[in-house]
């Protein structure tokens, strides 16, 4: 159920926002050749696929993924935890597999596709695994949730493909989804709000449904 | 972050080339170490060769009988290959101890050896530390150390090595293979790689300008059992306490090497002789140099206790 | 309204919309990624600008000079704005330290400077290209060496007193006197300080993340030197606060100040690793308790004392008020005393007071029951008492401590707890049972909510109430929907703006009981408005159900009432001395089992269970996850947070989320949770009390107590890290 409040200011902002990506993008750019311009060098052209759709953007070297994603792209689902790979909010994937898109320059992504969460479903049409976080309350300030979410549905695929972890008993056997397995393998993703538990039970629901 | 220039690398040889000929150029593979460094001007490098699409992404036969690991080789890959998993546990056991899964899924095999200390020092540009700016002291003798060196130390540097990935390595007796920007390539034994800090804990490997590592070999299996055990505060996603590296032979003989108490994996195989009897015996020797400071004192008896549990572990 | 005399009967009685199990309202906005948290908003036809903080490098001293030519020479650079350029500011009524302004440095990574750019990477790039000369001066960082310089603070009641203490205790069958030690700690909530500043000639509008809306706009006012009338604050979301939000922060000024100098919007974002030094943090405590008891086990007497430290003109932590009322004694003293320390500023985090306070006084519980022979349950049921134990004539409002120990004693199968210490071993854990009480005093602020009803039937409830993960717009929707009869889908929340009325906002637990009585009152308003508006007399017994109002035989569909217009109403909650005459605190208690691993000392939790006492729960999934997150946070306290002191350099060395170490979901197994059913009419006409911090008091404690019933090893200085067991743990080898 929606609070149509609530949803009113961040819809109208959804909207605005993605209509408005692509000049918001070339702006950008175009008041920095009219500035103090980065040397030719120090910016790249790089393109990839967000949630889909083809994206082209030129970009400083600095730009890590997270910050294209968020302050070029407007996709701010991804979130900034801590810009050092110590938390886990920023988690997207790429080409299916879970990073840490802070820790990882836009650059380096050419011609790779990423998904967000915005890519895996939308207010009304749940992703599984989000609506199985709603179902369990596996979350409370939302923060560190995006990437929880992320990161969850690459860990059960990771399993799919019987890659161990460190709470894998025999290393020769495919690994099972217990709650040790996905307490292991979620561990990058921090939250201090302390919905770990409730998480679990989340994705053993999404789990076991897929099973 | 300074600004840097990027190029994309096509082939090993201009990699190393551009690496040469650029002042400041460093190589950026997983990144993961390296952008977290430079976010905080710990790392400077004013160009970036992006090594990823160099095709050193596969695990292959060596001709000796072991593995050849590419030095793109993404740790998740890495541990989940089922060579790796039946020939060589400590490895991937060692491998899945460390960092997160998103962290592994970028982290390579040569990236991981390279990855600097954890020193808090280190990572705050506001604090005088040797390793980041030679000369300045270091902050982390008298200060916060509980997380650093016992034994490999000198009055100029505590800083303590990483990885995990490394420890393994270091008991599987693994050579890193390497190429120069003349083209040359050598295989350096990845117990010559790590230099003690000395009076240069700014020169932490033997690596010259510009030399791209290409591969780590695993030598043929050495069979045993196979053990890692990390000492942690936190249950995962944290850095080692102490760990130890294990291959235990039937007849109790076999390899150990330690993590977590030196700036480099830490073996010694006059200590590893002493296996059979027993871990007081292999620590007293592993750690008979070491110099720790009050706060990271226990790490001698964690290392013994560890190690103990370790060997009963092989035993059982 | 005016709350002075217990709640009676009350539609919130009816309980269908409120204590219902209902998922949060904004969990499809959270989990999709579409909440807007405060540096996410963006207004595409502006052209935002980046700033980036700089902060001190030194503890203490002054600026000499401040050097930023290679600064703004840099690329992209728009401006950059120095603490000693600006000049003074006037500071806040709620912040110790200066956020900003002047050439004093009174802690490490004060900001000192901001940097704006056109992009984050050329403001961070420059930001590091300012150079400052400081002279520095010595500081006092050490807790333990100052101790003895430690003053009675001015404010509060540093002391407290009843009976004859010393008498008693040096009468006493059983004396017991220890000292415990808890460290610094950081929130480390997951969305650090952000904000966007924009003006509009002399308005200002800030989009922040803000626990206490009405604060953080008086404070940026003052701060500022402008009018609050001025001043816009926007914060809907919250990435987490804890504590580190209630307060005004250094990006909400520097983005204002940034945004005024380079003429355009100007976001900031505080960096992971400056929030430690640059914010706020628990302080760190001694503290030594006495406690005499009778062979029966009766407590004769009992003192608290503890002693904290903070930069001039701070406060102490307060963590000995717990022990003023938790256990019966005829007996007792108090004392907490503040040492200067030229660390960053100490403020409230999560249960500031008893976190820190029953960290230790729940060990000592521990250590007598053992002492005296005693079950430790056994021994907290002895000592309960149903009156304020320094004025035996107050009762409590409503207290079922007992309750909350017994029921998790059964739940918990706590008479299979081994009786002596160090003896149950499963493979290489050692395997222990802790208990601790839980309590957390109630607070109670005014809170005021605008709500309308519109033709569609929509009830739309305003007010500048906060929803940092707590739940408040759940709960404040279930309110609404039930004080006016309609399901929850049909109540829209629009929280965090300071347009809307004066809530209580986010913190001591207050926010979810002062808040939705606040969201009562305005709906007793609603309901008299909308009784008139359809001809209803005022004598008649109306009922608000299922979307229609009725008396007698009639009913008239809600929605009727704004057939023409809507109706606004504007109430607020005002609160008595009802928690003057009465004790108004809530209770619990937490249940623990740890494993020890033989060898390294590693402790990891296996069962956690908290049974909580707290008045009417509002909701039961939102309110579960306030307990399991508290609990999770007392695991962290109990066996690895601690911001580590540089003595010499006076900063806290670990200022990151790898190095301070926050359980992870491996930290963690399943967690259950009890709530009693019960109802507290003193607190507001909600019967609710706070529950958020309640899970927090004590975990640590019983985590503390399992490692010793694991191990024989009593440890009393926080966190239990493997370095204090290590060297007592049985030989291995």
């Amino acid at each position: 159920m929606q609070s149509p409040g609530a949803l009113e200011i961040s819809r109208r902002d959804l909207l605005v926002a993605s209509a408005a990506t692509v000049t918001v993008a070339s702006t950008a750019s175009l008041s920095h050749s009219q500035t103090n311009a980065p040397a030719a060098s120090q910016s790249t052209k790089v393109s990839f696929t967000v949630n889909g759709e083809r994206r082209e953007l030129q970009l400083d070297n600095r730009t890590t993924l997270l910050d294209a994603l968020r302050e070029h792209l407007h996709l701010t689902g991804t979130k900034k935890g801590c810009d050092h790979g110590q938390c886990g909010a920023c988690t997207v994937l790429i080409d299916g597999r879970r990073v840490n898109a802070c820790l990882t320059l836009a650059a380096m992504h050419e011609g790779e596709g990423i998904t967000t969460i915005e890519g895996l479903g939308q207010p009304g049409s749940l992703h599984p695994m989000q609506a199985a976080f709603v179902e369990h309350d596996g979350f409370q300030c939302g923060y560190c949730t995006p990437g929880q979410i992320c990161s969850s549905v690459a860990m059960l695929e990771e399993m799919k493909v019987n890659i161990p972890s460190h709470a894998t008993g025999d290393l020769l056997a495919p690994a099972e989804v217990t709650p040790a397995e996905i307490r292991e393998r979620m561990s990058g993703n921090i939250c201090r709000c302390g919905a770990y538990s409730n998480i679990v039970q989340a994705i053993t629901e999404v789990a076991g449904r897929k099973a | 972050m300074r600004a840097f220039s990027y190029e994309r690398a096509s082939t090993i040889e201009a990699a190393a080339k551009a690496a040469a000929g650029t002042d400041g150029a460093k190589f950026i593979a997983g990144g993961t170490n390296l952008l977290d460094l430079m976010k905080l001007e710990v790392e400077t490098p004013t160009h970036l060769i992006d090594v990823n699409r160099l095709g050193l992404d596969r695990i292959e036969p060596a001709p000796e009988g072991g593995l050849r690991v590419g030095a793109l080789v993404r740790n998740t890959d890495l541990a989940a290959d089922e060579r790796i998993r039946r020939d060589y546990a400590v490895l991937a056991r060692a491998l899945l101890a460390g960092a997160s899964g998103q962290l592994r899924n970028r982290a390579t095999t040569a990236g991981n050896l390279l990855q600097r200390t954890r020193c808090p020092y280190f990572y705050d540009t506001n604090q005088p530390c040797n390793k980041r700016q030679p000369g300045s002291g270091c902050a982390a003798l008298g200060g916060f150390s509980r997380q650093l060196a016992v034994v490999g130390v000198s009055d100029a540097c505590i800083a303590s090595h990483p990885s995990d990935m490394a420890v393994a390595m270091r008991a599987l007796d693994a050579v890193v293979e390497t190429v120069r920007p003349d083209g040359t390539t050598r295989s350096i034994p990845i117990a010559d790689l790590h230099r003690l800090p000395g009076d240069t804990p700014h020169v932490e490997h033997v690596l010259e300008r510009g030399e791209l590592i290409t591969a780590v070999v695993l030598p043929k299996p050495v069979g045993g059992k196979h053990i890692y055990r990390k000492v942690r505060d936190r249950a995962s996603y944290a850095f080692a306490l102490v760990s130890i590296a294990a291959v235990v032979l039937p007849n109790g003989t076999g390899r150990v090497a330690v993590g977590g108490v030196a700036p480099k994996p830490w073996r010694d195989e006059a200590a590893e002789r002493e296996l059979p009897n027993g871990a007081k015996a292999v620590t007293a020797k592993l750690l008979a140099n070491a110099r720790p400071t009050e706060q990271n004192a226990f790490k001698v008896a964690l290392v013994e206790r560890a190690l103990s549990a370790v060997l009963a572990e092989a035993r059982g | 309204m005016r709350f002075d005399t217990p709640a009676t009967t009350n539609p919130i009685d009816q309980g269908k919309v409120v204590g219902q199990r209902i998922h949060r309202i904004d969990g499809p906005l959270k989990t999709t990624g579409r909440a807007v948290y405060a540096y996410e908003w963006h207004d595409p036809n502006t052209r935002y600008a980046y700033g980036y903080v700089v902060g001190s490098a030194i503890a203490k001293g002054r600026i000499g000079s401040m050097d930023v030519s290679a600064a703004k020479q840099a690329p992209g650079v728009i401006a950059v704005v120095t603490s000693d350029g600006i000049g003074e500011l006037k500071k806040g009524k709620y912040n110790t330290a200066k956020l900003f302004g002047g050439t004093e440095i009174q802690h490490y990574h004060q900001a000192i400077a901001v940097v704006v750019a056109e992009t984050f990477e050329e403001a961070r790039a420059a930001a590091a290209l300012v150079k400052v000369d400081y002279a520095e001066q010595k500081g006092v960082f050490d807790l333990a060496a100052a101790k003895d310089t430690a003053v009675t603070p001015k404010e509060g009641e540093p002391d407290s007193a009843a009976g004859d203490f010393d008498a008693a205790f040096e009468t006493a069958a059983v004396k017991f006197d220890q000292s415990y030690t808890t460290p610094d700690q950081s929130h480390a909530m997951m969305e650090p300080h952000a904000s966007i500043a924009a003006w509009n000639g002399d308005d200002l509008t800030v989009w922040t993340s803000s626990q206490m809306i009405d604060w953080w706009r008086t404070d940026l006012a003052t701060t500022l030197g402008i009018d609050k009338e001025k001043v816009h604050i926007m914060s809907p979301f919250i990435g987490g606060g804890f504590g580190c939000k209630l307060f005004l922060r250094a990006d909400a000024v520097l983005a204002a100040l940034a945004a005024r100098e380079a003429k355009r919007p100007v976001k900031v974002a505080l960096p992971r690793p400056f929030l430690m030094n640059n914010t706020t943090h628990r302080p760190a405590t001694i503290q030594r308790i006495r406690i005499g008891a009778e062979r029966n086990g009766r407590i004769t007497a009992i003192a608290h004392e503890s002693w904290s430290g903070d930069l001039p003109g701070g406060g102490p932590e307060v963590a000995v008020q717990q022990t003023r009322l938790l256990y019966a004694g005829a007996n007792r003293m108090t004392a907490t005393r503040l040492a200067t320390l030229d660390l960053p500023e100490g403020n409230a985090m999560r249960a500031p007071g008893e976190a820190p306070g029953m960290m230790a006084l729940e060990i000592a519980i521990d250590e007598v029951a053992e002492r005296l022979g005693l079950d430790p349950v056994e021994f907290r049921i002895v000592n309960d008492t149903q009156v304020d134990p320094e004025n035996r004539e107050r009762p409590f409002s409503h207290r079922n401590l007992v309750g909350c120990l017994r029921t998790g004693a059964e739940r918990f199968g706590w008479q299979d707890r081994n009786k002596q210490p160090g003896t149950r071993r499963e493979g290489n854990w050692l395997v222990g049972m802790g208990v601790a009480s839980a309590f957390r005093n109630n607070l109670v602020l005014p809170s005021g909510a605008r709500v309308r009803l519109d033709r569609e039937g929509i009830v739309t409830v305003e007010t500048d109430m906060t929803d940092i993960g707590t739940g408040s717009y759940t709960i404040i929707a279930q309110t609404a929907a039930e004080m006016l009869g309609v399901p929850v889908d049909k109540v829209a929340v629009s929280l965090g703006d300071s347009r809307f009325p004066v809530s209580s906002g986010s913190g001591g637990q207050f926010g979810g009981n002062c808040s939705t009585a606040g969201v009562y009152a305005a709906c007793v308003k609603l309901r008299e408005a909308v009784a008139q508006k359809l001809g209803f007399n005022s004598s008649d017994e109306l009922t608000f159900a299922e979307g229609e109002v009725g008396a007698g035989d009639r009913r008239v569909p809600l929605a009727q009432a704004a057939s023409d217009e809507s109706l606004v109403v504007e109430d607020r909650i005002e609160f008595g001395d009802l928690d003057k005459t009465h004790q108004q605190s809530t209770f619990g208690a937490h249940f623990v089992e740890v494993g020890v691993d033989v060898a390294t000392g590693e402790t990891r939790i296996r069962r956690m269970l908290a049974v909580c006492g707290a008045g009417r729960i509002l909701n039961p999934i939102t309110a579960r996850s306030q307990v399991i997150g508290a609990m999770t946070m007392g695991v962290g306290g109990a066996l690895s947070e601690e911001l580590v002191v540089d003595k010499e350099r006076g900063f806290f060395v670990n200022h990151d989320l790898a190095a301070y170490e926050v359980p992870v979901h491996a930290d963690i197994p399943h967690q259950e949770v009890i709530f009693l059913d019960e109802t507290d009419p003193m607190s507001s006409p909600m019967k609710a009390k706070g529950i958020a911090e309640l899970g927090l008091c004590g975990v640590a404690a019983a985590v503390a107590n399992g490692i010793y019933n694991a191990t024989g090893i009593r440890v009393r200085e926080y966190p239990i890290t493997l370095d204090k067991l290590i060297n007592e743990l049985p030989e291995v080898s």
